[in-house]
C-alpha cells in the first residue's frame, strides 16, 4: 500500500460552502472530486496538500446532463460513467459515448468526473480532447461570482488552468448546432491505458457540403489541441477520402508529440494523422446515417 | 483426448467430487473468494511496529554521508537503520542464491535505482514512510552502467568494487553443447540463418507485493517470520546460516501467498530489516513493499540478448543450433536457480527437434539494474530458451519459404527415440510430439486458417498465424544434480490418518495460488480412497512441515506430487497389514480396491480404510510386528526432471492503419501427463497464457540512460487484462511421465513458456507482406508500426 503524507480533510456541503473553504484554505487547498488523478499523485508523493477539500457532496448540485435552450450543459461532479451512459449525449454528441467507452475502466469511470478531468489538466486527457473539438465552454465560479472561458483559455499548458485558487469549475456547456455529428478515436497499448494518441472530430454539414468542422487530439502535445488550420480546410468542401487525407496530415503537423514508452514521435504523429482521418469519417457516416 | 475451453456450467460441483483425480472446485477458494484468506498483511501482532525502506533515487552513486537526526526526531519514530548500523552487527551483506552477496543496507555505493540505503522503524506505516523522508543522504553521482553492450567496454564504470580484484564488470561465463561439433555441422550445412533476439527484462508483478512480519521473543530466543516466500524450509536455513540463529530457534510461516511466480523465491534485504527491526526494538515489525517497491527492486526476469544460429539443409532437416548469450545480471547476481546451473535450464535450447550438434556460449555481466533473474514462471530460464528456438526455427522456415508446421513436423523428436539424450545433455522422459502438434492443428483448423490469411494478403489485411512448440523440463532435482546453496532438491511428505478416517497431509512445497490444498488432496485420495474433502492439506510451516525446497520452476507435483503419492501408498501397505489381521487372512489374500480391501474372491469380506485407521488406534492387538496409529512419511528424490510439452497456435489481425495487434485466437494443447484436476490445469494454462500476451505485447521493464527505471507503476509496466486475450481453446494429450509414481508432469509455468513465441510467430507472420522475419518483444503498436516502417526499433 503507497500511503500519503500527512493532510487535512474537509467535506463541502455546497457549492458557496467549498468556495469558502478553498479561500480559507488558500494555495495549500486542493479539491478532491473522483480523487482517481490526484489520490495516485499524493500516494506517490509526487504531489501532497496541506487541506483536501471533498466535494463529492455536491454531485446532487453538480452531476448533471440536460439541454437548455441550443446548449449541453453537464456539471463538473458528472461522473464518467454517467456520461457514458447519457442517451441524451450519446445522440447529441456521440463522441463522448466514444471516448467513454476507451477511457480507464469501470471502476475508475464510476468515480472519476468530468471536472476533474478537465482540471487535471493532462495532455493525454480525453475529455480535454472531446470538450475542445466540441468547443465547448468551461464556467468557473469563486467568491466574486462566475466566468466562463473557453477551452483553450481554459488550459494553460500541462496540468494548469485558468482556475484559480479559490476558485472551482462547475458547468461545461456545449453549444448545439444543427446538422452536425462527431466521433473519438484512440489507440491504447492496453485497455485503461492512457492514450498513444487520440482524435475527436465534430463535422457539420448542410446540402452535401461541411460547413462546419473541429479536430481536437490528445497525448500528442502539451495540451490537448484544437487545430484551426483543419477547420479552414474542411470548410465548405465535399466531404471526401481526399479531404480527410488533407486534414490527417495537418493534424500530423500541428502536433508535437514526445517520444516515450507509449511510442516514438513518428509513430504518434502517423496516429494524428489515421485516427483524424478516421474520426472525420465515422462523424459524416453518422450524419448520413441521420439523414437517412 | 481434447477438450475445447470449459464452460462453468461444466464444473463439477464438489457435492459429487471425485474421490481421486477430476474435475472438482478448488478447496481453498471459499475462504479466498469470500474475503477471508489470511496473507502477510493480515498478519497484526499486539504492539506491531512498521517498516519503511528509503531507497536510493540513483542508479550508481557514492554515498557520502546520511543525517537522520530529522527522521529520528519525527514524533511516533522508534529507531532509524543505516548501512552503517547494520554494518556494526556483520549484516550490511548477505549471501544471494547464486553464491555472490548482495547489500542489505548499501554501505559504500547504491548500485541500482531502487536500492535499499536505511530503514525507519514507527509506530505506523504512515510514520514510517514520513519519516524516510527526512533522512538526509549526500550522494555523489558516478556513471551509471546501464546498455547491457557496454558494460564490459574498458571505460565502463566499475559496478561491483565490494569485490575483491574485480577490475570489470564480468559477472560469469558460461558454455554447454560441444562448439567443435557444431562448428563442423555448420560448415556442411546448405542453409544457415542468423538472427539477434532480445528477451526483455520484465517483471512477475505478482498481485500481492512482498513483504514480513518479524516477531522475536528474547525470552525463549525464538524467532517467527510471517513471510511471503515460495520456499519456507529454504528460507530458514538460510536466516540461520546468516544470522547465526539456531535454526530449530526460526520458524518461517508462509501463509496465503497472493501471487509468486518466482518472484518470492529470493531472499530481499526487506525480510532481513524486519528481522533486524524485531531484534533490536524487541517488538513484532512488519515490511510491506508497496507496487513501485516491488517492481523496482525485486526478482526481475529474463534480460537475455541471444544471437541465435540454426543450420539445415535446404529441404528443412534441422541440423545444428548455435548461440551466444548476453545476459544482463543487474546490480548482484540474485538469480534463484540450482547452484551448478548458473544460466537455469537454458540449456533445453534445442528445443523438441532432433540435433545433430548444438552449442551455446554466454557471457553474464553486471549493470546497475535490479538483481534477480530467474523469476516470471519460466522454468529457470526455458522461457528464454524455448522463445530462442522456436523464432530460430520461424526464421528459418521463412528464408526456406516453409510452411513453419511443416517445418516443425519435419524435425520432431520421435516417440520411438525416447528417452532422448540431447546435444546439452538433457534426457527428456517421453514425448508424442507429432501427436500434439496434429491436434493443435485440428483445433485451429490450421488449413483453412491459412486459406483465410491467402485471401486476406490479396485484400491488404494483415492477418498472422504463429506456432509453437515447447518442451519443458520441471521438477528440480535430482539432487545429485541440483540444490540451492548446498540443499539438495528433494521433498518430504507426510500422511497421518486420523482415528475416523480424515486425514492430513503435510508438504515441504508452498501454494501461490496453484491449488495445492485440492491437487494434493486428490493424489492422496486416488491412494488410500479417502475422499479430498477429508484430507487437509498443510504447507508452508516450518515447523508443522517437512523439509523440501519449495514451490517454483514447476515442481510442485513433479516432486511432492510424487512424494504424495508414494507415502500414500506407504499408508496403504501398512493399512493392508491392518486390514489382514481385521480379516483374519494373509497380506497377498486381500485385494485393494480404492477405499477399501477385500479378500480375494470374496469381496463381501472387506474393511475400508476408515475402519482400517479406527483399528490402528484401537483397541486389541494388531498384527505381529505392526505400530500403532496410520502414517508415513518419505522424503523424495526425482531420479529425473519430467518434460511436459504442448503445442500452441496464435491468430492475430494487426489494423493497418494503427499497427494494433489483437490476438484473435489461441490454441493451446498441453501435455503434462497424467491429468489431477483438469480444472485446475487448465486455470494455470490460461493464466500462463495471459502472461505470455503480455510479455509479447507489452511488458517491459524498461530504463532511461541515467539508469531511472521505467516500469515503476502498473500505470507505466502494463500487465494484460481480459480485453486483451480472447477466449482460450484448449486441449490436450496424456503422455505420462515413466519415472514419476503417478505418471504426472508440471503443468504451472508451461503456457508462459510456450505463448510468447507464438504470439510473436504470429504477428511477425502477419508482417510477412512488409518483408520482415523478426521483431522484438513487446510489439506495443508503436513497435509494429516501426517495424512496417522498415526501421529498426527503437530502446524503449
Ligand atoms: C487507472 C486509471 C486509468 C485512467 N485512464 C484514463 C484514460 O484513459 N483517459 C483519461 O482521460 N483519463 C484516465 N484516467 C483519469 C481519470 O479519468 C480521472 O478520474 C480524471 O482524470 C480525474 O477526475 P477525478 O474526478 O478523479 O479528479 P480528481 O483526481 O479528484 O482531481 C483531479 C484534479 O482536478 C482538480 N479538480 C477536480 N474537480 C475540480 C473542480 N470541480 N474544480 C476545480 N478543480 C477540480 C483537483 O483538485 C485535482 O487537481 C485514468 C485514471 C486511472 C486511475
Amino acid at each position: 500500500m503507497q500511503v500519503p503524507a500527512p493532510f487535512q480533510y474537509a467535506r463541502a456541503t455546497t457549492v458557496d460552502h467549498a468556495i469558502e473553504l478553498l479561500n480559507e484554505g488558500g494555495d495549500g487547498a486542493r479539491i478532491v472530486a473522483g480523487g482517481h488523478s490526484l489520490l495516485p499523485m499524493m500516494k506517490l508523493r509526487l504531489a501532497n496538500f496541506d487541506t483536501l477539500i471533498d466535494i463529492n457532496g455536491l454531485h446532487d448540485e453538480l452531476g448533471y446532463i440536460r439541454q437548455e435552450g441550443n446548449e449541453i450543459r453537464i456539471g463538473s461532479m458528472t461522473r464518467h460513467r454517467e456520461l457514458l451512459e447519457s442517451d441524451l449525449l450519446a445522440t447529441t454528441f456521440p463522441i463522448f459515448r466514444d471516448a467513454e467507452h476507451v477511457i480507464a475502466d469501470p471502476v475508475v469511470r464510476n468515480r472519476g468526473t468530468l471536472g476533474g478531468s478537465l482540471c487535471q489538466a493532462d495532455p493525454s486527457e480525453d475529455l480535454s480532447a472531446v470538450c475542445t473539438t466540441l468547443d465547448a465552454s468551461c464556467v468557473i465560479r469563486g467568491r466574486d461570482g462566475e466566468r466562463v472561458v473557453s477551452m483553450e483559455d481554459f488550459h494553460r499548458g500541462p496540468y494548469e488552468t485558468a482556475v484559480g485558487d479559490a476558485e472551482m469549475l462547475v458547468e461545461i456547456r456545449v453549444p448545439i448546432r444543427p446538422g452536425g455529428s462527431s466521433a473519438y478515436f484512440k489507440v491504447e497499448r492496453r485497455a485503461g491505458d492512457w492514450a498513444v494518441a487520440s482524435s475527436g472530430a465534430a463535422v457539420w454539414m448542410s446540402n452535401g457540403v461541411i460547413s462546419d468542422a473541429r479536430v481536437g487530439l490528445a497525448a500528442v502535445g502539451p495540451n490537448t489541441t484544437g487545430i484551426p488550420a483543419i477547420s479552414e480546410a474542411l470548410r465548405g468542401r465535399a466531404p471526401s477520402e481526399e479531404l480527410f487525407a488533407q486534414a490527417g496530415a495537418l493534424a500530423a503537423q500541428a502536433c508535437s508529440p514526445a517520444v516515450d514508452m507509449r511510442g516514438t514521435v513518428e509513430y504518434k504523429r502517423h496516429l494524428a494523422d489515421e485516427l483524424t482521418r478516421r474520426a472525420l469519417r465515422k462523424s459524416v457516416e453518422r450524419i448520413n446515417e441521420q439523414g437517412a | 483426448m481434447t477438450t475445447v475451453e470449459t464452460r462453468l456450467t461444466e464444473f463439477t460441483d464438489n457435492n459429487e467430487k471425485p474421490v481421486g483425480y477430476g474435475r472438482m472446485l478448488r478447496k481453498e477458494d471459499p475462504r479466498l473468494i469470500r474475503g477471508q484468506g489470511n496473507f502477510v498483511d493480515d498478519v497484526n501482532l499486539p504492539g506491531m511496529l512498521h517498516l519503511a525502506i528509503l531507497r536510493s533515487p540513483m542508479a550508481h552513486a557514492r554515498i557520502k554521508s546520511i543525517d537522520t537526526t530529522a527522521a529520528a526526531a519525527l514524533e511516533g519514530v522508534v529507531a532509524i537503520v543505516t548501512g552503517a548500523d547494520l554494518a556494526e552487527k556483520g549484516l550490511a551483506w548477505m549471501p544471494t542464491l547464486s553464491n555472490d552477496v548482495q547489500a542489505v543496507l548499501a554501505t559504500d555505493k547504491v548500485r541500482f535505482q531502487g536500492q535499499e540505503v536505511a530503514f525507519a522503524i514507527a509506530k505506523s506505516r504512515y510514520i514510517a514512510r514520513d519519516a524516510i523522508e527526512l533522512i538526509n543522504v549526500d550522494y555523489e553521482i558516478l556513471p551509471p552502467v546501464v546498455d547491457v553492450r557496454k558494460a564490459l567496454d574498458p571505460d565502463a564504470a566499475l559496478i561491483r568494487d565490494d569485490l575483491k580484484d574485480k577490475t570489470n564488470n564480468h559477472c560469469f561465463d558460461w558454455e554447454t553443447g560441444d562448439a567443435a561439433a557444431t562448428q563442423a555441422v555448420f560448415d556442411k550445412a546448405d542453409v544457415v540463418v542468423t538472427q539477434e533476439i532480445i528477451y526483455p527484462r520484465v517483471h512477475p508483478a505478482p498481485m500481492e507485493t512482498c513483504g514480513a512480519v518479524a516477531l522475536f521473543d528474547a525470552v525463549e530466543g525464538q524467532l517467527t517470520l510471517w513471510s511471503t516466500t515460495q520456499a519456507p524450509h529454504a528460507h530458514r536455513t538460510v536466516y540461520a546460516l546468516v544470522s547465526g540463529l539456531p535454526e530449530h530457534k526460526i520458524r518461517i510461516i508462509a501463509p496465503d501467498i497472493g501471487g509468486g511466480f518466482g518472484n518470492k523465491v529470493p531472499i530481499y534485504p526487506g525480510y532481513v530489516c524486519a528481522i533486524v527491526a524485531a531484534l533490536v526494538t524487541g517488538k513484532p515489525v512488519k515490511w510491506m513493499e508497496d507496487r513501485s517497491e516491488n517492481l523496482v527492486s525485486t526478482g526481475f526476469a529474463r534480460d537475455y540478448i541471444m544471437n541465435g544460429e540454426i543450420a539445415a539443409t535446404k529441404d528443412g532437416k534441422i541440423l545444428a543450433v548455435r548461440t551466444h548469450v548476453l545476459a544482463d545480471h543487474g546490480a548482484f547476481n540474485g538469480t534463484a536457480a540450482p547452484i551448478k546451473y548458473p544460466a537455469g535450464f537454458f540449456g533445453v535450447f534445442t528445443g523438441s527437434y532432433d540435433l545433430e550438434a548444438a552449442y551455446c556460449s554466454m557471457t553474464a555481466v553486471y549493470t546497475n539494474k535490479a538483481p534477480g533473474g530467474v523469476a516470471y514462471a519460466c522454468s529457470f530460464r526455458i522461457t528464454e530458451a524455448v522463445y530462442l528456438i522456436e523464432r530460430m526455427v520461424d526464421c528459418l522456415a521463412y528464408d526456406l519459404k516453409m510452411d513453419p508446421v511443416e517445418l516443425r513436423l519435419k524435425n520432431f523428436i520421435k516417440p520411438e527415440q525416447f528417452p532422448y539424450t540431447t546435444k546439452t545433455g538433457w534426457v527428456y522422459d517421453s514425448g508424442e510430439y507429432e501427436r500434439g502438434m496434429r491436434l493443435a492443428m485440428e483445433l485451429a483448423g490450421y488449413d483453412e486458417l491459412r486459406k483465410e490469411q491467402e485471401e486476406k494478403r490479396s485484400r491488404g489485411e494483415l492477418m498472422g498465424i504463429g506456432v509453437s512448440f515447447f518442451t519443458e523440463a520441471v521438477g528440480a532435482g535430482p539432487r545429485k544434480d541440483m540444490d540451492i546453496l548446498g540443499l539438495g532438491m528433494a521433498d518430504g511428505c507426510e500422511l497421518r490418518i486420523h482415528p475416523t478416517g480424515k486425514a492430513v497431509l503435510r508438504l515441504s512445497v508452498k501454494s501461490q495460488g496453484q491449488g495445492h490444498e485440492t491437487t494434493f488432496a486428490q493424489i492422496v485420495a486416488e491412494e488410500i480412497g479417502i475422499p479430498p474433502s477429508d484430507i487437509q492439506v498443510l504447507e508452508g510451516d516450518t515447523d508443522n512441515t517437512p523439509f523440501g525446497l519449495g514451490t517454483y520452476g514447476s515442481r510442485s507435483t513433479p516432486v511432492s506430487g510424487a512424494a504424495a503419492a508414494l507415502v500414500a501408498r506407504k499408508v496403504r501397505d501398512k493399512a493392508q497389514i491392518i486390514a489382514s489381521g481385521m480379516l483374519e487372512v494373509s497380506v497377498a489374500d486381500l485385494e485393494w480396491e480404492k477405499g477399501s480391501f477385500h479378500v480375494k474372491g470374496d469381496p463381501s469380506k472387506s474393511v475400508t480404510i476408515q475402519e482400517i485407521a479406527f483399528k490402528s488406534y484401537g483397541a486389541g492387538d494388531l498384527p505381529e510386528g505392526v505400530e500403532g496409529g496410520l502414517e508415513a512419511q518419505i522424503c523424495y528424490n526425482p531420479s529425473n526432471l519430467t518434460y511436459p510439452f504442448g503445442a500452441y497456435i496464435c491468430v492475430v489481425d494487426i489494423d493497418p492503419g494503427t499497427a494494433v495487434v489483437k490476438v484473435r485466437r489461441f490454441i493451446a494443447v498441453d501435455d503434462c501427463g497424467t491429468r489431477i484436476n483438469e480444472m485446475i490445469i487448465e486455470g494455470q494454462v490460461h493464466g500462463g497464457l495471459a502472461d505470455g500476451v503480455g510479455m509479447a505485447l507489452m511488458e517491459m521493464i524498461a530504463f532511461d540512460e541515467d539508469g531511472n527505471c521505467l516500469g515503476a507503476s502498473l500505470m507505466d509496466y502494463l500487465i494484460p487484462t481480459a480485453l486483451e486475450v480472447p477466449d482460450w481453446e484448449t486441449g490436450h494429450t496424456v503422455t505420462p511421465s515413466p519415472h514419476h509414481p503417478i505418471g504426472a508432469k508440471g503443468i504451472g509455468e508451461s503456457a508462459t513458456v510456450g505463448s510468447p513465441p507464438a504470439i510473436v510467430n504470429a504477428v511477425v507472420d502477419a508482417l510477412k507482406p512488409f518483408g520482415i522475419r523478426h521483431a522484438d518483444m513487446p510489439l506495443t503498436p508503436s513497435r509494429v508500426w516501426e517495424t512496417m516502417q522498415g526501421r529498426h526499433v527503437p530502446s524503449i
